[in-house]
């Protein structure tokens, strides 16, 4: 074990970690208090979520599916899992859903222990997963409340047509802004959307800085384990606010005073100075094992260079950024590039692009047992990637927030091998 | 003498292989892993080192005694291994009558015990006696407890105790003899195999000079599901894929692709021309499909392991059987039996079911585009492998399969051949 990777899990937090903690512990006491405030609340998915449009009526955004992975890093979600199957879902069912399900069953205590309202909207705005819809089915069932739905046309020919953007213009006009108007009881305030956009806008500048800086080696981040928390606010409810223009910024200058320094990313095995092998990685993490997976690639000295889950919630790093100037048709833009709304050729483009442009030495897939529209596709994926790059791949299997599809053995014996591999493929290639 | 050790800690086996300073293969030694790893990584070198200093015996010695001679030396140094082992196992049973027997049967218990291990111990010398032995297993649980168990049976119904004290006191006892480290080495019974063959002066005198090689043990490295078990730096533990990948190169030097069955993981492994893994699968969440899918079968047939593979080769025909978990397969095999099906033809029909989850890995891997060889402890069974060549030949048109009768060894083997690259870079 190297000097610079030496255990020292209780390093200084930054300041960017306890803005965070801060703006989600005060987010979830607002969302408790919205019963006796009565400020709206919308509940809406991550990938295409609407959040400057949302606020921008004063109403708070809650994303079910953050509450799960969240109770999987909590070990919440087992027995959030087993209410829900006790209730008539499958053991194959996503285990996000499950999660939600039985975390409203066992009395709807959010994952930072507050209690969640019950939503005035559900705002599903479909962008690949047609789970969300059942999802959503099932919570309408539950709490009788107005849903709205917004379709997003999949890139099945690899790009957003115009008359596909117009046609989410269009039901963002026709549809979307009248429910809204509909439950907050405000016109929609077009002045007040660009105001947001525009801070989204500079919190995807900040955070597109921070993602591109791990094209340095070392890396100063971790673009996979370190980057979930990193688009923690931007995926959630603070995109579009002035509290998620802070973070980026904060965090942009903490990460750009580590590359200064020729640091790398706190990790559970240390700072990560001295990186062995740079990864790129494909497919969500495990949530109930997050630790204890991060720690498998840091013992081997092994650095997250550039991920695809980290866009789920939005592709920022090629350019796109939210135009204030056109706010349904950028909200459009946004919807239609989410990653989950990519076809198969874009997501092994942008893969074999982070491969040659973060200079990686492999790449890794976890595919999610519950996750059919995202793992879909995940082993042609691996095969075409490998043939464009001419890297190795590797494969895993685990799953979302269900512990019990967590094999540490059997993905750590994978994970040694596979680097040994790279590391066996090296020294040939030094020879 | 300068050598290399590898050891490979399998679920179900432990190997190990030793290598000289050129490379030759001088030994290998193989133990059950007995859920103690540690004590079988000790046994499985013991044996390595056996059969390296038979090695060095037979090039000293071969032609001036001659191959049957080194033969029965060999078989004479097994039986006073066994022997050994029965005398310490009727020990540990003795003591465990004294404590856990009621006192009234004792006397007659130990009595009957004295006849068992009499039997047993006149089993093992007629066995030696045989000119032409038939093969049996590598391990004494399986030697002992044939012989225990038919005795036991027979005293059983010849007096009033009950067969099941026998075996528990077996249960209890087997164990305890497996996890002490009994002195097996070459040293230690040479002498008394000698003996027992005559003491030839021909063989005596190369004996001598076998056992005057000091052997220099330069690196060792570990591999295998128990590879973190060993008290070994990392720089000597290395991913049994690697040492799959390798090993079946050494074997076979024009193999691409490497398909190995343990027994609870299958891996389909793409190596390049110097035996580097390229690619590799592994079979996810589930051990159906693997070694373990065919023990649990022999099980639940009251079969041995090795007896499945030759029964399975009678079939007439091959019955449609599920692989997507062991013990379902278990339940199909009881209703097949209920149904009137033949065993042989179950028998294909689940070695087929393996094979079919073995081929889904090798597609993933990237199919078999070249040589392919088959390793791992299931590529011992010709009813996997005949299985195997067909499917092969089925998906993939006409491909060399290699099949190794060491096969088994095949990641110990790599192993040793890191510990020798390792210590010679």
């Amino acid at each position: 074990m190297s000097d610079t990777h030496a255990k020292a899990p209780r390093a200084p937090k930054d300041r960017s970690m306890i803005l965070q903690k801060q703006m989600i512990g005060g987010h979830f006491e607002r969302l408790e208090r919205a019963p006796e405030t009565h400020e709206p609340v919308v509940y809406t998915f991550v990938p295409g979520n609407l959040t400057e449009l949302v606020r921008s009526f004063g109403a708070l955004p809650l994303l079910p599916e953050i509450n799960a992975l969240q109770s999987g890093m909590r070990g919440l979600s087992r027995r959030y899992i087993s209410e829900a199957e006790k209730a008539g879902h499958s053991e194959d069912v996503c285990t996000y859903v499950k999660c939600d399900i039985g975390m409203l069953k066992s009395g709807n205590i959010g994952p930072t222990g507050t209690r969640l309202p019950k939503p005035d909207l559900l705002l599903l705005s479909y962008t690949g997963c047609y789970t969300f819809m059942k999802w959503f089915e099932l919570l309408r069932e539950e709490y009788d409340c107005p849903t709205v739905f917004l379709h997003i046309p999949y890139q099945g020919d690899g790009t957003l047509a115009p008359e596909h953007r117009q046609y989410v213009v269009d039901q963002l006009r026709d549809k979307v802004i009248p429910a809204l108007e509909q439950v907050t009881g405000r016109p929609y305030d077009e002045d007040k959307l660009r105001e947001l956009l525009g801070y989204s806008t500079q919190a995807e500048d900040d955070l597109v800085a921070v993602l591109h800086s791990a094209k340095n080696r070392p890396s100063p981040v971790d673009a996979y384990f370190g980057a979930v928390y990193y688009v923690g606010p931007i995926f959630s409810a603070f995109r579009g606010t002035p509290e998620g223009a802070e973070y980026y910024r904060t965090l942009r200058a903490e990460v750009e005073a580590r590359m200064a320094k020729g640091q790398g990313p706190i990790t559970p095995s240390g700072r990560l100075d001295d990186q062995k092998y740079r990864l790129v990685v494909e497919g969500p993490p495990n949530w109930t094992n997050f630790h204890e997976f991060w720690e498998m690639f840091s013992e081997e000295q092994a650095v997250m260079v550039a991920s695809t889950y980290t866009k789920v919630g939005g592709v920022y790093d090629f350019g796109f950024r939210h135009d204030p100037s056109d706010p349904l048709g950028t909200l459009a833009d946004y919807c239609g590039g989410c990653y989950t709304n990519l076809n198969l050729p874009q997501r092994i483009d942008m893969l074999a692009r982070y491969v040659r442009e973060y200079s990686a030495d492999g790449f890794l897939i976890n595919s999610v047992k519950s996750c059919n529209s995202f793992s879909a596709g995940q082993l042609l994926i691996l095969r075409e990637v490998e043939k464009r790059t001419g890297i190795p791949g590797a494969f895993i299997e685990s799953d979302l927030v269900d512990p019990r599809y967590f094999s540490s053995a059997n993905i750590k014996n994978r994970l040694e091998s596979y680097m040994q591999m790279l590391q066996a493929r090296k020294a040939e290639g030094a020879a | 003498m300068r050598c290399y050790v590898g050891i490979d800690l399998g679920s179900t086996t432990t190997k190990a292989v030793v290598l000289g300073d050129d490379g030759e293969i001088l030994g290998r030694g193989i133990t059950n892993s007995r859920s103690n790893y540690d004590l079988a990584a000790t046994v499985a070198r013991t044996e390595a080192f056996v059969t390296a200093r038979f090695g060095l015996l037979r090039r000293e010695v071969e032609r001036a005694a001659g191959t049957d001679v080194l033969d029965k030396l060999m078989r004479a140094f097994r039986t006073e291994q066994v022997l050994l082992q029965m005398r310490r196992l009727h020990e540990l049973i003795e003591q465990d009558v004294h404590t856990g027997v009621t006192p009234g049967l004792r006397g007659p218990t130990l009595e009957s015990l004295q006849a068992i291990f009499a039997s047993m111990e006149r089993e093992e010398e007629a066995y030696f006696a045989l000119e032409d032995p038939p093969v049996r297993s590598d391990f004494f649980r399986d030697i002992a407890g044939a012989a225990y168990i038919h005795a036991a049976e027979q005293l059983a119904a010849d007096t009033h105790l009950s067969f099941d004290l026998f075996l528990g006191l077996w249960d209890k006892s087997i164990l305890r003899v497996e996890n002490e480290p009994l002195a097996l080495g070459f040293t230690e019974h040479i002498g008394s195999a000698l003996k027992r063959i005559g003491d030839p002066k021909t063989v005596r005198d190369g004996v001598e000079a076998a056992m005057a090689v000091e052997i220099d043990e330069v690196a060792t490295v570990g591999t295998g599901y128990g590879r973190a078990r060993l008290p070994f730096p990392k720089e000597q533990i290395r991913s049994e894929i690697l040492c799959h990948g390798l090993g079946a190169h050494r074997m076979f030097p024009d193999t691409r692709t490497v398909l190995d069955i343990g027994g609870q993981d299958t891996k389909a492994i793409q190596v390049d021309g110097h035996g580097i893994v390229t690619s590799f699968q592994m079979n996810d969440r589930c051990a159906a499909g693997c070694g373990r899918y065919l023990g649990y079968i022999a099980d639940e047939m009251n079969l041995g392991l090795h007896e499945l593979g030759p029964l399975a080769m009678q079939a007439t025909r091959s019955l449609k059987i599920n692989s997507t978990c062991t013990v379902f397969a278990g339940a199909e095999l009881r209703e097949r039996l209920s149904l009137g099906e033949k065993r042989e033809d179950i028998l294909l029909g689940l070695h087929r079911a393996v094979i079919l989850r073995a081929m889904s890995l090798l597609a993933r891997s990237g199919g078999i585009e070249d040589e392919f060889t088959f390793t791992g402890g299931v590529a011992n069974n010709i009813a996997a492998v005949t299985a195997l060549k067909q499917l092969v030949q089925e998906n993939y048109g006409n491909r060399t399969v290699n099949v190794s009768p060491s096969s088994i060894f095949t990641g110990a083997l790599g192993a040793a051949m890191f510990a020798r690259q390792g210590a010679r870079a």
